[in-house]
């Protein structure tokens, strides 16, 4: 059992808050996902977690244990670390025994375990090498198979794949996947790779400036953005934003067009829609093409739309000019509003 | 034990030995300079500076640094650039020219002795080229200039290694790409070296030149070894005054003036060479 | 560029570099040339410029009074300096490279200023000090000087050193199951030692070079540095070149033992 629950925590260097009061529980063997830009904090509190800083506030719970102020080897954890952290003077089978020699467990058990994990990770051929003498994928692998040996309650995982280049992370996400998804641990990854998070996780918790801004599945996350920073973080291209004028009886004027939008006293708002969102139509949002980019699959259209830029995807079989004017019909359930003033969503 | 307690316990030992055996030295010193039968005063400068050795030894000690410095500094550079553009046996090279950099003072003299004594091999060769009849006195007080010389080379040869050892790891430093940029803008290879290799190695030449000059100042045993008491400096001086005058009040007043050179030297040295905040590499 | 310049220039390139390994090599060839000449050959003239293979000077040295007492003090000063200078500057270096501390600059300025003064200049009054802590004229209280010489280079050579080790691995030794000190132990010593011996050897050499301290500070109990020095006036051209040989081949092993560290060393003690 190791759900883990964050309380209230705090983190300060000196003069700069990088963490702001973070509540958060992970529930046991879900795989959590902290996602963000570099200097969110999302690093910082996952250390916070392994026990690697100290927070300045705040009380971090594994299973029914409070461990803020224990050292990482009490914890019950085990990290996987971006650079890999292989001990350069050890062989594979050495790295990876390191910890259950450390927890003085016995020799055969030792070998059983080291074997069986490094099967997991195809990596048994490799065991009687050094660091130096493997490529970074299968340090990587490595560096898996050691944090998965020690059988921990909790698995955490800072930027493991950022080191790889893009075919290997991709054959690499859906191994860990697979692997995880086999063994009784809960995980917390630190990302910043949106697709990442979004293949892994049960949940994202999407953080910006030392918060968590929302904590939601992949999905969810995806189609109901909390707020604006959300909503342009999310997806990419990221969604449109266009300002709305109310017209009254919560209905709303967004560019050239009304559409049904919620009933608040407000002066104006945000009308928000994803670029696959729409369709070309004979009528809807007007808008003069600036930027035709053909991606493969689809179009992504680069617009003007009374002043603002709006970005579009559409099907390839439609011949788009730049300067063209063409007008863009949004399904109307993925429509979101935004209150500028709190940035957030409005039901 | 309170992890951030660690550090300073860490350093403690480091702090409490330069406390005793450099911070307290010196008010130590500074003390023996000043204090003449147990009041403040500037005898023993006025008696040291009075001698007629003084100024001989300070311009002696000046002039050295003067001449040497500049030329070990060019053939640093000579060497750090030549080194740094090999590719086959650039570590025999590199090894066998920092080997002085191992080599003690009194060591170099000595083996510079065995080049400019009267039977030595500068001699030798100079009879067997027919340039001379018989082996002349080289090192005499009526041959002040070859003194001079033979002390000059004796420390370009054993001193120029520590030079070389900081401007090639400096250089190292440098990324290649800024000097395949400034080729690819048209710049020959002695811009290159002027325009990009000397401003971004100026950290390193500011420790290189920081380094050597105050060694300079403390040159001795070279001196003793090759010029005995023909070539006096400021660092035989003191020895003098300490062991031959007895007089270690003298002694610590000619120890603070080369302590009062080397620290004026030093902060030159960073004031010319500094780097602007946010230009460092 | 014609082809002929571009040949010209390889020619001066690799003239150069000829050139200036041989201003390095020959003196020392030199003294290997007398070192190896019997006392008469070495104070004959005129030289001849290869060695006879004789080992009476070598013997003369040997045999000269003090001298391999002198010999043996300047191992055990050196050696203490070592050792000294290590097991104080190393934790020192480990916590510049590891914490932030409030102080950390300020230490870290102490130990670079110490590198402006001419430390040997620090030996006249510690003569004093000596003879009152009844220590003058011993190994203890040069080797204890000596330190004071190496300890700003062991500091910023281990300095460099440990911040060459990634800190990842020491945590992920401590998520692993090790304490702060076992971490130490098990990851970050087996990769620091041979960088922990090239600056044992440095803080050797820096104390077997120093001639002036060691003959402020000695009397009765000379280094081999400070035993030449005082008999420089006196003693034959032969018993000076074989002393100036022993002095110097310590210097040829240590730069060879270290060459690979004297680099990485220098490139980050610049900062």
């Amino acid at each position: 059992m190791a759900e883990i629950r964050l309380r209230n925590i705090a983190k300060r260097f000196g003069d700069y808050q990088a963490l702001h009061s973070i509540d958060l529980t992970i529930a046991d063997r879900e795989f959590m996902v902290l996602l963000g830009a570099s200097g969110c904090g999302k690093t910082t509190l996952l250390r916070i977690i392994a026990g690697l800083e100290s927070p300045s506030e705040g009380e971090v719970w594994i299973g029914d244990k409070r461990v803020d102020d224990l050292p990482p080897r009490e914890r019950g954890i085990s990290m996987v670390f971006q650079n890999y952290a292989i001990f350069p003077h050890l062989t594979v089978f050495d790295n990876i025994g390191f910890g259950l020699k450390m927890h003085r467990l016995p020799q055969k058990t030792i070998r059983e375990r080291v074997h069986r994990t490094a099967k997991m990770m195809h990596i048994e051929q490799l065991l009687d090498r050094y660091s130096g003498q493997i490529s970074g994928g299968q340090r990587q692998r490595v560096a898996v198979a050691r944090a998965l040996a020690m059988e921990p309650d909790v698995i955490l995982m800072d930027e493991p794949l950022s080191n790889l280049d893009a075919l290997l992370r991709l054959e690499m996400r859906a191994e860990l996947k697979g692997v995880l998804a086999q063994s009784d641990t809960t995980a917390i990854y630190v990302t910043h790779d949106q697709i990442e998070a979004m293949s892994l996780a049960d949940r994202i918790s999407v953080m910006h400036r030392g918060k968590i801004v929302q904590s939601d599945s992949p999905v969810h996350l995806y189609r109901y953005p909390a707020d604006r920073f959300v909503a342009g973080f999310i997806g990419n291209p990221p969604m449109n934003i266009l300002p709305a004028t109310p017209i009254g009886d919560g209905r709303w004027q967004v560019a050239n067009r009304e559409f049904e939008g919620p009933r608040v006293d407000a002066k104006n708002i945000e009308f928000a829609i994803r670029p696959e969102d729409m369709h070309l139509a004979d009528e809807g949002i007007e808008g003069r093409v600036q930027v035709v980019e053909p991606l493969g699959p689809h179009l992504l259209l680069t617009c003007d739309v009374a002043g603002c830029p709006f970005r579009a995807t559409v099907d390839n079989d439609h011949a788009v000019n730049p300067g063209d004017i063409r007008y863009f019909a949004p399904q109307p359930d993925r429509i979101r509003w935004f209150d500028p003033l709190t940035d957030l969503a409005l039901a | 034990m309170r992890p951030h307690l660690l550090p300073w316990l860490l350093i403690l030992p480091v702090t409490v030995f330069l406390g005793v055996f450099f911070l307290a030295p010196f008010v130590m010193v500074a003390k023996q300079a000043f204090v003449v039968d147990g009041v403040f005063s500037l005898g023993h400068f006025a008696q040291v500076a009075s001698h007629w050795k003084f100024p001989i030894a300070l311009k002696n000690t000046l002039l050295l640094a003067l001449a040497v410095v500049p030329v070990q500094l060019a053939l640093a550079l000579l060497m750090a650039t030549l080194v740094t553009k090999m590719r086959k046996g650039r570590d025999l090279v590199l090894y066998i020219w920092t080997i002085p950099l191992g080599i003690s003072d009194l060591a170099a003299g000595i083996i510079w002795l065995a080049i400019f004594e009267q039977s030595g091999f500068l001699n030798s060769m100079l009879v067997a080229l027919g340039l001379g009849e018989t082996p002349s006195v080289l090192l005499s007080y009526q041959s002040p200039g070859m003194v001079f010389l033979a002390i000059a080379l004796a420390e370009i040869w054993r001193a120029t290694a520590i030079m070389l050892v900081i401007l090639v790891a400096g250089i190292g430093l440098i990324p290649k790409e800024y000097h395949e940029a400034a080729s690819v803008f048209g710049a020959s290879p002695w811009q290159r070296f002027l325009r990009v290799t000397l401003p971004l190695l100026r950290p390193s030449l500011q420790t290189a030149l920081v380094l050597r000059v105050i060694l300079a100042f403390e040159v001795f045993a070279v001196v003793v070894a090759l010029g005995g008491s023909l070539f006096p400096v400021l660092m035989s001086e003191t020895y003098a005054y300490q062991f031959e005058l007895l007089d270690s009040g003298g002694a610590a007043a000619i120890a603070l003036v080369i302590l009062g050179i080397s620290v004026a030297f030093t902060l030159v040295i960073l004031r010319i060479l500094r780097v602007p905040k946010g230009a460092q590499a | 560029m014609s082809g002929d310049m571009r040949l010209a220039s390889r020619y001066l390139y690799g003239a150069t570099i000829a050139l200036l390994t041989i201003w390095v090599l020959v003196p020392l060839g030199l003294l290997l040339i007398n070192t190896l000449s019997s006392p008469e050959a070495v104070n004959a003239f005129p030289k001849r410029f290869w060695p006879e293979f004789d080992l009476g000077s070598l013997r003369f040295f040997a045999g000269f009074d003090g001298m391999i007492d002198a010999l043996f003090n300047s191992i055990w000063v050196a050696g203490l300096t070592m050792v000294l200078s290590i097991l104080i500057g190393a934790p020192a270096g480990y916590a510049l490279s590891r914490f932030d501390f409030p102080g950390k600059e300020t230490f870290r300025l102490l130990v670079l200023l110490t590198r402006a003064f001419p430390l040997p200049l620090l030996a006249l009054p510690m003569a004093i000090a000596f003879i009152r802590l009844g220590i003058d004229d011993t190994i203890f209280g040069l080797g204890l000087v000596h330190t004071m010489l190496a300890l700003p280079f062991a500091v910023l050579i281990t300095f460099s050193l440990f911040s060459g080790i990634p800190i990842e691995l020491e945590e992920a030794a401590w998520t692993l199951g090790c304490t702060r000190f076992g971490a130490f132990c098990r990851v970050v010593l087996p990769l620091i030692l041979p960088g922990i011996t090239a600056s044992a050897i440095f803080a050797f050499v820096i104390s077997w070079n120093e001639v002036f301290a060691a003959a402020v500070l000695t009397i009765e109990n000379r280094t081999l540095t400070a035993f030449l020095l005082q008999n420089l006036d006196t003693s034959p051209l032969h018993l000076k070149f074989a002393g100036g040989f022993i002095l110097v081949v310590p210097a040829l092993v240590f730069i060879f033992a270290v060459r690979k560290y004297l680099f990485a060393m220098w490139g980050i003690a610049n900062r």
